[in-house]
């Protein structure tokens, strides 16, 4: 019990700096907007720990953090082969096809306004779809290797990737293009100088929105069968045997590396459109 | 001279009704569903007319076991139709996905056994059944989600602390794949005797939790200054504040993630599903998988993708009614 108190008084005392640090003059500063979320991410887990091990909650419901740490640097091993078999392998190439495939489309699109009228409805109704859903299909086409989670994420990225970049290329004023016209540019010309710059914003924004759906379409796509490596398979084993310690420990790594690659994608856009309104501010 | 114009620019009152550009597509789309099932079924279809009889090109299955789809399409034309009407298709034609769709549920109810016709009650067999299900955890998940993203974005715009402690990780977090939490919860909360809709409706209300935070947490800062500074010249407090300005200005911001949310909603409600074989889309979609009825899958699919059309464009007319009430333009 008195584990649980100890709990209380860690997140006044968590919530007390984080008070003083927000409201005082530290508060507008880097270091302050740095230090609030990490202290209270901090607190979050000191009470985590604190109440598991003061309420005895059973391991199988819900492992300490220590316990999760523990599993993780036990098995870094094992881990890094599932990081390999579902990120690297499945996750990226099907996000870089995906994306890829997207953008040419999108190209061909914004050149021909029968497809944009004909093409940009169905890509708008089959982006709010849950595309997770084709996952038993297409692992029955490819096999239960790689291939298919690859194809799961090209799916899942390709619609949201089509609607962003189509959106991006159009958003430039008549003004703007009516300029090209009077240098006498070509379509290729007033494209690349004019219409991809003005639009990367939205083109940054897809692959951020696609960043995590890749993950997702990787991971849900080993559930519906897998060689036997991969985070999704890893996390399904793991809790057949009820070891969540495990399975806490691969969502860990897909955490790691979601916010990883969302960290990449969001540096290359504010290296690339710091022109922009939105970085600027 | 200038009645001449008004003329030719007036519309010409025989004109054909043009055809929207979608349709051209969707028909371009089921012809390719046809032309790509022939060589995904063209294998299973040739040992199936072999066994009724028909001579097929390379005699021994052995052979064609080792030709690649397209040589054996071309090697034997006459049967591709077969291909569409296969028992066991890799790919099933569009009419075959149609027919199951209508035998899992009009057929089901009015001709099963256990159908609503005989019965009394929804079959367990019937996708109305399945949909009703999954139907329900979004709902309840996307209700819990919603109003909870919504008192935390208020919290979260009025505490200058919760803004700087809770944000950073309300964002890190939609970058983490939160579906993958979704079976854990299940057992976790199986284990603890919860089961049924609420597991289900937690991991909807987790997926659409966050996109209502960030996108309310936008609308209710959407008041410029100017609009503040008139509200603080009335003496208004934040209660009132909240009233009379944010909540109104954030409305717009909070359909559109609202639409998020609910379409995050199904697929949680979806995955949810997958491991316990209880009922739902998601059920239904893995039991196919497991039996190797692709039919039943995409039959499954199509009603996923048509509910998940319907709550978006449900959400869709709201957006537009209420913006409409309020005067402001979509």
């Amino acid at each position: 019990m008195s584990l649980v108190v100890f709990a209380l008084i860690l997140w006044a005392a968590g919530w007390a700096i984080n008070v003083r640090i927000a409201n005082g003059p530290g508060g507008t500063t880097r270091a302050g907007a740095l230090a609030v979320p990490i202290i209270f991410g901090a607190t979050l887990l000191g009470m985590w720990e604190l109440m598991v091990r003061g309420f005895d909650v059973p391991r199988v419901i819900l492992p300490p953090p220590s316990m999760i740490a523990t599993t993780f640097s036990e098995n870094l091993g094992m881990l890094w082969g599932d990081f390999v078999q579902t990120i690297l392998k499945g996750a990226l190439t099907g996000y870089l096809m995906g994306c890829a495939a997207a953008f040419l489309v999108a190209l061909l699109v914004d050149r021909y306004d029968y497809l944009r009228r004909g093409l940009l409805p169905l890509g708008n109704f089959m982006a709010a779809l849950p595309i997770v859903g084709t996952a038993p299909i297409l692992v029955m086409w490819f096999g239960f290797g790689w291939q298919s989670k690859a194809a799961v994420v090209v799916l899942m990225v390709f619609f949201p990737m089509l609607v962003n970049t189509v959106a991006g290329l159009s958003d430039t004023t008549n003004m703007q293009r009516d300029l090209m016209r009077t240098y006498a540019s070509s379509w290729g010309q007033t494209l690349l100088k004019l219409r991809l710059p003005a639009a990367l914003p939205f083109i940054f924004n897809g692959l951020k929105v696609c960043t995590t759906l890749a993950l997702v379409g990787a991971i849900v796509a080993e559930f519906f069968g897998s060689p036997t490596l991969g985070l999704g398979f890893r996390i399904s084993t793991s809790i057949g045997q009820l070891d969540l310690g495990m399975v806490w420990a691969a969502i860990l790594v897909a955490a790691i590396f979601g916010t990883l690659f969302y960290g990449i994608i969001a540096g290359l856009e504010k290296r690339l459109t710091y022109w922009h309104a939105s970085q600027r501010g | 001279m200038s009645e001449a114009v008004a003329e030719g620019t007036a519309p010409r009152p025989h004109r054909r009704l043009p055809i929207p550009p979608v349709v051209p597509m969707i028909v371009a789309l089921i012809a390719l569903w046809y032309v790509a099932a022939v060589p995904m079924n063209i294998k299973e279809a040739l040992t199936q007319v072999e066994r009724d009889g028909a001579v097929v090109s390379p005699e021994s299955a052995v052979e064609r076991r080792d030709m690649s789809n397209w040589a054996l399409v071309a090697r034997n034309p006459q049967h591709i139709a077969g291909s569409w009407a296969t028992a066991r298709p890799r790919l099933p034609a569009p009419h075959v996905v149609v027919e199951e769709l209508y035998d899992s549920t009009i057929g089901e109810e009015v001709n099963g056994r256990r159908g609503l016709v005989r019965s009394g009650s929804l079959s367990n067999r019937s996708l109305v059944y399945h949909g009703l299900v999954t139907l329900n955890a979004t709902f309840v998940g996307f209700l819990i989600g919603a109003v909870l993203g919504v008192a935390l974005a208020i919290g979260i715009v009025h505490s200058r602390v919760m803004d700087m402690s809770v944000m950073p990780w309300a964002i890190v977090s939609q970058t983490i794949p939160i579906v993958a939490l979704a079976p854990m919860i299940i057992v976790v909360l199986y284990s603890i005797g919860v089961q049924g809709l609420i597991p289900k409706a937690v991991i909807s209300a987790y997926l659409s939790f966050f996109p209502v935070v960030v996108g309310m947490v936008k609308g209710l800062r959407a008041p410029d200054g100017m609009q503040l500074d008139l509200m603080r010249t009335y003496n208004a407090d934040a209660r009132t504040v909240l009233q009379k300005l944010r909540l109104p200005s954030s409305v717009p911001y909070l359909f559109a993630s609202l639409k998020i949310a609910i379409a995050a909603s199904l697929v949680g409600a979806i995955v949810g599903e997958l491991p316990v074989q209880r009922g739902g889309l998601g059920a239904r979609m893995l039991a196919g998988s497991y039996y190797g009825q692709t039919a039943q899958i995409w039959a499954a699919l199509l009603t996923a993708a048509a509910l998940a059309a319907v709550l978006v464009g449900l959400l869709g007319w709201l957006e537009r009614k209420t913006l409409a009430r309020m005067g402001m333009q979509t």
